[in-house]
């Protein structure tokens, strides 16, 4: 039974290092010049151009205002996400009402439409309102989705018991009393899971920051980055700072929070 | 009056169940106005940016338009000269490719991971996190890196085909080798996500299971194939679908690598348009061509393929369960 038990670590072992070994790679690669990762063999340990190429980076594109937009964007969303979306979960988990069943359903129906599917209407759309290069028109869109609802409503179903909800009525409560006060504070885990979903997704988001954000001068840190291939594509150690930088920020958040993540993450894929 | 204003709130199973009352419909529906409030922001968000827009791009693909001119009715116009298009025909066939490349390695490492992880009982909060954070990193920087790894002349990958006395593939040069490119990052970025979704459906399948296998003589092999895998088909199902409807759609990998410059170069996709997807080609007409007419159509398009190509494989993981 060891030698088994030693395979199967070994095994284990070996896929971590393929999951992690970009992230050693990018560093070496940022923390030397691209003439050491050009040569062969390649240079395989750290450097100490780390600061040369990141000052290269901000001298080609606008990187601090591409970082703020990111956050702005990703934190205002989140923070709507996190409301809308527990509010409209909390009212489907606790209330009947008419219609109830037809609009819970047409949120799945929602998930299932490909983005292409609205990516030139929506351009249209934010174009006629005057918002293209803007950045509510990546935060209003985003501002509440099927997905968070129906996660949440999983979760409210069976983290807020019936009974407090009836002791909040009785002691006069009405319903967004209700929600605040009673539901809210109980369901603060899920809340985390959905908020830190929620940023990530708005963090790494591309292709509709893509297509809107028209102004070179006001991207988010994924386009910029893009952007800053396309022109300087050749230069793998600044580039690869660049790319450090818009990677580390989600990696360390992620692995800060990773195991109660997780543990959501998959109760909402093994339950759908 | 106080009664009728209290919410009735039943468990949503008990309440699936109740009849309609018909006769107090509209007092119910008015007496119900703070939960519609509650519910009212993302169908009021989903009216304006997704079911118009979904409608629009429908008309849209029977128009002619730049965007910024009048529009012109051109009928079934755009559909019949998108069948005959073999640019699309080839970003549906690469589209395939990549998926086949991508998805047949992910699902099958991520089965055999979660069986791994399953079986040993210490470390796993450690290899979840581990084999977890690929799904959390920015795909563009990924895109990128991934590039740079398969970079003919100073890739690591050629490389490290040089070291062993090997010869180099031009990888982001050759129309397989680009896909391939493609397929290793979306192979990376998923595997353990699928892996962490397989282990929590393993951790469902009673122990008793197992130990009457072992009793009845089955072998390590044998276990995994005549008893994880019939269990696991619901949620092999879910990952399936899931890896469809997102492979279906690939754009951002192919985009960051080879979505070149149009004003320079007036095909996207890479040399001989090997890596140009379904999306990327949709992407290439809207955005950098402006025909939001033809673009719509190829966005409808690909629907359909979706749809169909979803259909086949809940068919085919379906049969084999019988």
């Amino acid at each position: 039974m060891r030698p088994a038990r030693f395979f199967l670590h070994a095994a284990l072992v070996l896929g971590v290092i393929v999951s992690i070994f970009p992230f050693y790679w990018m560093i070496v690669m940022a923390t030397n010049d691209t003439s050491a990762i050009y040569q062969f063999p390649p240079k395989v340990t750290f450097g100490g151009q780390l600061l040369v190429n990141l000052d290269k980076v901000f001298e080609r594109v606008n990187f601090f205002a591409a970082m703020g937009n990111t956050i702005v964007v990703a934190s205002c969303t989140t923070l709507l996400v996190l409301f809308f979306d527990s509010l409209a979960a909390f009212t489907f988990a606790k209330f009947d009402f008419p219609g109830r069943r037809v609009l819970f359903g047409l949120l799945i129906g929602i998930f299932m439409l490909p983005a292409q599917l609205s990516l030139i209407p929506q351009f249209v759309i934010m174009s006629k309102i005057g918002w293209v290069g803007e950045l509510q028109a990546l935060i209003v869109p985003a501002a509440a989705n099927a997905f968070g609802i129906f996660w949440m409503r999983q979760y409210i179903a069976s983290a807020v018991p019936d009974e407090l909800l009836d002791a909040a009525r009785l002691d006069g409560c009405h319903f967004f009393r209700q929600y605040w006060h009673v539901a809210l504070p109980t369901v603060r885990p899920g809340l985390a899971f959905l908020g830190i979903y929620t940023f990530v997704m708005a963090w790494n988001d591309y292709v509709w920051p893509l297509v809107v954000l028209v102004n070179p001068d006001q991207l988010t840190l994924q386009v910029a980055l893009s952007q800053l291939n396309r022109s300087y594509g050749q230069d793998y150690s600044m580039i690869m700072a660049g790319a450090l930088l818009a990677v580390l920020p989600l990696v360390v958040v992620f692995v800060l929070f990773a195991r109660n993540f997780i543990a959501d993450a998959v109760k909402g894929a093994v339950r759908g | 009056m106080a009664v009728r204003l209290t919410p009735v709130r039943r468990p949503p199973e008990a309440a699936d169940r109740v009849p309609p009352r018909r006769a107090a419909g509209r007092r119910r529906v008015l007496a119900h106005w703070p939960q519609y409030l509650a519910i009212s922001p993302f169908y009021l968000l989903f009216a304006v940016f997704g079911l118009f827009p979904v409608l629009f791009s429908l008309f849209l693909a029977f128009q002619r338009w730049d965007g910024l001119g009048p529009m012109q009715y051109v009928g079934l116009d755009q559909f019949r000269f998108l069948l005959e298009d073999s640019t699309f025909w080839l970003s549906m066939r690469n589209t395939f490719v990549i998926w086949f490349l991508s998805t047949i390695p992910m699902l099958f490492l991520a089965l055999v991971i979660a069986a791994m992880l399953n079986s040993s009982v210490r470390f796993t909060g450690f290899y979840r996190v581990a084999y977890f954070i690929p799904n959390v990193t920015s795909l563009v920087a990924m895109a990128i890196f991934f590039g740079s790894v398969f970079s003919t002349n100073f890739g690591l990958v050629n490389a490290f085909l040089r070291g062993l006395g090997l010869g180099t593939v031009p990888w982001l040069t050759d129309p397989l080798g680009m896909k391939i490119a493609v397929a290793a990052v979306i192979t990376w970025q998923w595997t353990g996500y699928n892996a962490i979704i397989y282990l929590a459906g393993m951790q469902t399948i009673p122990t008793e299971l197992y130990e009457a296998a072992r009793i009845d003589g089955a072998g390590p092999v044998q276990i995994f194939f005549r008893i994880t895998v019939p269990m696991l088909r619901p949620i092999i199902l879910f990952t399936v679908i899931v890896s469809t409807v997102t492979g279906m759609q690939t754009f951002t990998e192919p985009q960051v690598l080879f979505g070149t410059n149009t004003t320079l170069n007036p095909n996207t996709g890479g040399p001989a348009q090997g890596a140009l997807t379904m999306v990327l080609y949709f992407y290439h007409q809207a955005f950098d061509n402006r025909n939001f007419g033809y673009g719509a159509a190829i966005a409808w398009l690909v629907f359909v393929v979706i749809m169909l190509f979803v259909a086949i494989n809940w068919r085919i993981v379906r049969r084999r369960e019988r």
